[in-house]
């Protein structure tokens, strides 16, 4: 093993000569741009993409289904296959990543930048023991062999929960709960001891109790490491649960970033006030919802302007031709939308619903 | 007067055989009894595995209970498929969670909400099923000109609501929803629920609505059953329950629901996984992960019973009803 790892020693800034030691910010995208290959030639799916992690800081990703959220960071770390274009930049500590070689690349995964996905259960290798996928990250990524490795993949297993280790690492995934393949998914990503852990849906396909307790774990571990995280969810309750800051992303783009509080408690781009007066709530007398009309445009079809114009209601004709560009809003709030004038005051019914009034 | 739906004691058992090759029973759904009705929603809850969708199925008569009693109307559901069956299938129907594995994807959408009526053999001639169904289109939020289209043409959205037209083109009055928004995003999630609650006003019929998502059935539901290895912990009122929950482990199903307040509760963190309903813990099934369990909780199984405030609760920490609240309730 020649090649330095992040976790000991001389890191990154071995590893690609030039490189500075992580400032901020930790990880930048920057006009980052996928398109993918379509029948009349590449279709953009994701458009100029500007977004900034500082290192320790938690952001979240919000949006429905098919707006490009899992596919930025997907594209980001070339985890989608040839055939797929990216244009713009990847920035880790300050070096663009997008045109390292794959060797090089590889390392970084897992690395610098950990993933867990939606689903842990078809992440994980199906015909291999649990220690046995552990201990090979351990190999590749620090360099760890024999008892040194085992020993570390013991203590692994114990920070995400998982009691009885020794048992457990000869196990196989089938023989794991969803929630405890997700733990083993966590404890794969830990590995590398990264500076930022890429969660895509983490606990999307766990049950309530269990998604608690992995949103729990992923807090706990951030306070111990200060690792920087990336929260990619359809629920912005989960979102608001982790993260300082939230990026709500539509049809491919960045329509509104803020800190939680701010995205929560006065949104300004109407997509984020649509979708916040849309989900039922728990707490608050039980209101009638409003529905955003319309549905998500397909990439193929995309409207001219701003995409969300044809299901908005303070669409304007300009909304119909400009593409309306990621302006500040507030202070430390963006939102890109022509419209922001009429959104300066009455914020979203849904997020001034007085707390607890059935408490 | 008598509740359109009435489930008694119901129960479903499926032999199985462990790793060691022991022959075991699974208790799916175990004991569960309750009632709905006409033109009311009960909302069943409760995680993966817990026998709510185990529990619509035997409703239904899809699938043959081990013991057990339901009546529909009056009258008894059996799982034969005779000509009492099918009559009462008609006024019975079935919404599901996924909409593309719902629908015929070879055949347009129109021609699949007519079906229904070529089966029970209703509405004579091609052009009065075909104008029963377009009336039905329209009541779902659908445009005329997707009645040619096929499924994969649709998006999900559309998709449900076809499901939705095709459930309701023979008058049912009773529509079991398992799982029938969980697929779709958010904003068009809030179409089909409201969709549901202005077809119940305008057509009457009852709604089972099984869900695992608390917000969405405190938006729809009248009364709340939550499920727990294939039995009813608590029953009652959404507001009491999901702002007062009795029973600890809807507690901690209320407390895992993330929330847009951040840190304005604690949460409760419930150790491990839900036990395999093969090896069902003695006493109360939940108590190896309850964070109030005694001792009597290990030896001693609640039964669901009436708690102070009429709602029902099988837990020994909730205080009973007095005999007097019990008779009025």
């Amino acid at each position: 093993m020649t090649l330095p790892t992040p976790g000991d020693g001389p890191g990154m800034a071995a590893l690609l000569p030039g490189m500075q030691a992580p400032t901020t910010p930790l990880l930048a995208l920057d006009r980052f741009s996928v398109a993918f290959p379509g029948a009349n030639g590449p279709v953009p799916v994701v458009c100029g993409i500007e977004l900034s992690l500082a290192p320790g800081e938690a952001l979240g990703i919000v949006g429905e289904s098919g707006c490009g959220k899992s596919v930025t960071w997907l594209a980001a770390l070339r985890l989608l296959g040839r055939g797929v274009v990216t244009s713009g930049e990847v920035r880790l500590g300050g070096e663009d990543i997008t045109r390292l070689p794959e060797r090089t690349l590889a390392r970084v995964r897992g690395g610098w930048i950990g993933l867990i996905f939606q689903d842990p259960t078809s992440s994980l290798n199906p015909v291999q023991r649990i220690g046995t996928q552990l201990i090979e990250v351990l190999r590749l990524h620090r360099g760890l062999r024999g008892d040194a490795a085992r020993r570390e993949a013991l203590r692994l297993l114990d920070r995400v929960g998982i009691a009885d280790a020794p048992r457990r690492l000869r196990q196989y995934p089938h023989e794991f709960s969803g929630g405890m393949n997700q733990r083993v998914m966590i404890a794969l990503a830990l590995a590398g001891e990264p500076e930022v852990l890429i969660a895509d849906e983490p606990t999307t396909a766990l049950d309530a109790t269990i998604q608690a307790q992995i949103l729990d774990l992923i807090r706990d571990i951030r306070r111990d490491s200060g690792m920087g995280l990336v929260l990619i969810s359809h629920d912005i309750g989960v979102v608001a649960d982790l993260c300082d800051r939230v990026a709500v992303m539509y049809a491919g783009r960045v329509v509104e970033t803020a800190a939680t509080q701010d995205l929560l408690g006065r949104p300004r781009h109407p997509y984020t006030r649509g979708l916040l007066a849309a989900m039922p709530t728990l707490g608050g007398p039980r209101q009638r919802l409003t529905p955003i009309a319309g549905t998500v445009p397909a990439p193929d079809r995309m409207p001219p302007g701003c995409a969300f114009a044809p299901r908005c209601s303070l669409a304007i004709d300009a909304c119909r031709t400009q593409t309306p560009a990621l302006v500040l809003a507030a202070q430390d709030q963006r939102a890109a939308c022509l419209r922001l004038s009429e959104t300066a005051i009455a914020p979203a019914a849904a997020a001034t619903a007085p707390v607890g009034a059935f408490a | 007067m008598n509740p359109l739906l009435r489930v008694d004691d119901l129960a479903r058992h499926y032999p199985v055989a462990t790793a060691t090759g022991q022959k075991r029973m699974l208790h799916a759904v175990d004991g569960v009894s309750f009632s709905l009705a006409a033109g009311k929603t009960l909302g069943l809850v409760g995680e993966s595995g817990c026998g709510k969708s185990t529990t619509a199925r035997l409703v239904l008569g899809v699938l043959p209970a081990t013991c057990g009693r339901i009546t529909f109307a009056g009258a008894e559901v059996s799982a034969t498929r005779d000509r009492h069956w099918r009559a009462l299938r008609r006024r019975m129907q079935l919404v599901h969670q996924d909409p593309l594995a719902a629908l015929d994807r070879r055949l347009p959408v129109g021609e699949q909400i007519v079906e229904p009526l070529v089966i029970h053999g209703l509405e004579a001639g091609a052009e009065a099923r075909r104008q029963k169904a377009l009336q039905l289109f329209e009541a779902v939020g659908l445009r005329p000109d997707l009645f040619e289209r096929y499924p994969h043409e649709l998006s999900g959205g559309q998709r449900q609501r076809v499901v939705l037209a095709r459930a309701l083109i023979l008058g049912p009055e009773l529509l079991v929803c398992d799982e029938p928004i969980s697929a779709l995003d958010v904003s068009v999630a809030a179409q089909v629920i409201n969709l549901l609650q202005d077809l119940q006003g305008r057509l009457g019929m009852a709604y089972l609505f099984i869900s695992h998502d608390l917000k969405v059935v405190r938006q729809i539901a009248d009364e709340v059953a939550v499920m727990y290895l294939g039995r009813i912990v608590e029953q009652g009122p959404p507001e009491a329950l999901f702002h007062a929950p009795a029973h600890p482990y809807t507690e901690a199903l209320v407390s895992a629901v993330p929330t847009l307040q951040r840190g304005t509760r604690e949460r409760i963190i419930l150790r491990g996984d839900p036990p395999n309903p093969v090896d069902r813990p003695a006493g109360c099934a939940f108590h190896p992960r309850c964070p109030r369990a005694v001792a009597r909780c290990r030896e001693e199984e609640p039964v669901l019973r009436p708690a102070s405030d009429g709602r029902l609760a099988a837990c020994h920490l909730v205080p009973l009803a007095t005999d007097a609240q019990a008779a009025a309730a």
